[in-house]
């Protein structure tokens, strides 16, 4: 018995292994906080000096004139603002019904093979570089828009070309979130609406979606952050004109697409190169806070059940 | 086979085929087999539920018994994989030519083992079979509410919070909403599979005592586990074994003396 409690102080493989596993895992969690805690102290750093004692906020938020290599130069980035959220909400009315109906479709209709089958296509789908689906907004849908609405303004490339882009582009990822929602919604209840003599629309309508919606919404704004964060599919199909839009057919610019333009031409440090980062300031404030208001919707559904 | 027509103008003792009268069975089954994919889960079922009366269902395990009610509802057709075979007619008609399976599910209650709260208030759980069914008048549907909750025996305890989640309910209190839920359709059928599993014994005693006052109104299968739930409540009793029915006799008559020795063995606990 005495001979064997040597062991305890001896320090042998296993310990080392749990202790590497523990050290690296730990390393790799805590690498998120840091790149986003850098990231955002980076942004704000290149731009703050600007930020703080040269714009003029209430320029900044109404006017729509951003001529930053003008005489005077203007920072007014309304137009900007404007011509990102009404992409998004483009978007979003485009991919809500296609990314629910199909999420709907292979939760609760397609069996086996034929659901797999769809379920990796999607992923696919969501795999498709931004790029890609920039030069179909270019070459596709932009002769299609003038083909047959034939715009005022003469361009395909516009409003309703980027939203209809980014909502096909968003609308992958939404599936499949979409899907897990309804995954999550327990079988029993399905059964159990049957059983009373609910059709199958019944069953989804009254049971499996007010039970999925929570999640349902975190995939909304998960599809909307995916909108407003994604750059160069907008700048190839939205015309990047510096206006606020009237109609479907307006050309319009949005936030991420005039930095990805304007910041390879700009000189380091100067006003101009710093207001780009003031508008990455906000982005990165828009994106924050949808994805924190989708996280508090799941986790309080989570606390509800 | 008692089924052919030529069945019927014979002066048979056995159960025929009657018209469906007031006396006539209310689910005749002949020939049932139900398989999942290749696997056999049950066959050559023949058996009668009467009007008006308890149906005991007992045996073991992997007997076929829940499979059985399954078969009752259709609920095969949704179920991918489930092959039902055989005749099943439900007042008169064969379960196989109904158009509007919803609307024969109308007529059916199912109560399953465990409680299922759907996550609706507890009024809304009790309304939604009848709002399915297109009620939508609010005066209406309290009434039809409040006379389910009443006859499962929930009403007192639930009147004062009707808009509070189903799901928030004890597991007995749970057991009674869905019994209220699956009487809210105004069932002619009430299919009861191990209701009592997740319930206490005093609330079972509760659901016995409405289970026989609703002998008046409607008919019952009952699946039980415990073969003196089935005494206690049930007219006739089957017994299901490895997916066979040995016997159904009067229910006295099988606890006393059952034609077959396996399902005495059973019944006094010597397996299963």
């Amino acid at each position: 018995m005495a001979a064997s409690l040597g062991e305890l102080d001896r320090r042998d493989r296993a310990w080392w292994t749990d202790w590497v596993a523990r050290v690296f895992v730990f390393g790799g969690g805590i690498s998120a906080i840091v790149f986003i805690v850098g990231i955002f102290v980076f942004i704000t750093q290149q731009g703050l000096d600007f930020t703080l004692h040269r714009l003029s906020w209430s320029e900044f938020f109404t006017s729509i004139n951003w001529r930053p290599t003008g005489h005077p130069e203007t920072y007014g980035a309304l137009a900007l603002i404007v011509g990102t959220l009404t992409i998004t909400a483009l978007a979003m009315v485009i991919a809500v019904p296609l990314s629910f109906g199909a999420a709907i479709y292979i939760g609760e209709f397609a069996r086996g093979r034929q659901r797999e089958w769809m379920k990796i296509l999607i992923e696919l789908l969501a795999a498709v570089p931004s790029v890609v689906w920039g030069v179909i907004g270019l070459h596709m849908i932009s002769p299609m828009i003038q083909h047959w609405l034939q715009p005022a303004s003469g361009v395909g490339t516009n409003l309703l070309n980027a939203g209809i882009i980014l909502g096909l582009m968003a609308a992958p990822i939404m599936t499949t979130l979409a899907e897990d929602a309804l995954k999550a919604v327990p079988e029993s209840f399905r059964e159990a609406a049957e059983a009373l003599g609910a059709t199958r629309w019944q069953v989804i309508r009254r049971v499996v979606l007010p039970h999925a919606r929570p999640g349902l919404s975190a995939a909304v704004l998960l599809g909307v952050g995916r909108a407003v964060g994604e750059t160069i599919a907008v700048l190839m199909a939205s015309g990047h004109a510096i206006r606020i839009p009237t109609s479907l057919c307006d050309p319009v610019r949005a936030l991420t697409s005039t930095i990805a333009a304007e910041l390879g031409e700009t000189e380091h440090g100067s006003d101009h190169y710093q207001a780009l980062f003031t508008l990455g300031m906000l982005l990165f404030l828009i994106t924050f806070g949808i994805n924190m208001l989708a996280d508090r919707i799941v986790r309080g559904a989570r606390r509800r059940a | 086979m008692v089924s052919e027509p030529t069945a019927a103008t014979a002066a048979a003792p056995a159960p025929a085929p009657a018209p469906a009268t007031a006396t006539a069975p209310l689910v005749q089954v002949r020939g049932l087999g139900i398989r999942y994919g290749n696997r056999a889960v049950l066959q050559g079922v023949d058996l009668d539920v009467r009007q008006h009366e308890i149906f005991g269902i007992v045996g073991p395990a992997n007997a076929g018994k829940t499979s059985f009610l399954r078969a009752l509802n259709r609920m095969d057709e949704f179920t991918p994989g489930m092959k039902v075979d055989g005749a099943i007619t439900f007042g008169g008609r064969d379960l196989r030519t109904i158009k509007n399976l919803y609307a024969l599910r109308r007529r059916i209650g199912v109560v399953f083992p465990l409680p299922v709260g759907l996550p609706l208030s507890i009024y809304d759980n009790v309304a939604l079979a009848p709002r399915l069914a297109g009620i939508g008048k609010r005066a209406e549907l309290d009434q039809i509410v409040e006379r389910c909750l009443r006859r499962a025996a929930l009403w007192d305890e639930v009147k004062d919070r009707l808009t509070s989640l189903g799901s928030l309910l004890s597991g007995g209190q749970q057991q009674r909403l869905t019994i209220a839920r699956a009487l809210s359709q105004d069932p002619v059928l009430l299919l009861l599979d191990e209701f009592s599993i997740a319930v206490d014994p005093v609330t079972t005693m509760r659901i016995e005592e409405m289970l026989k006052e609703l002998r008046q109104e409607l008919t019952i299968v009952l699946v039980t586990n415990l073969v003196q739930q089935a005494r206690r409540l049930a007219d006739r009793t089957a017994f299901f074994l490895g997916g066979r029915c040995v016997e159904v006799d009067r229910t006295e008559t099988l606890f006393t003396s059952a034609a077959d020795q396996r399902t005495t063995d059973y019944l006094e606990g010597r397996f299963g």
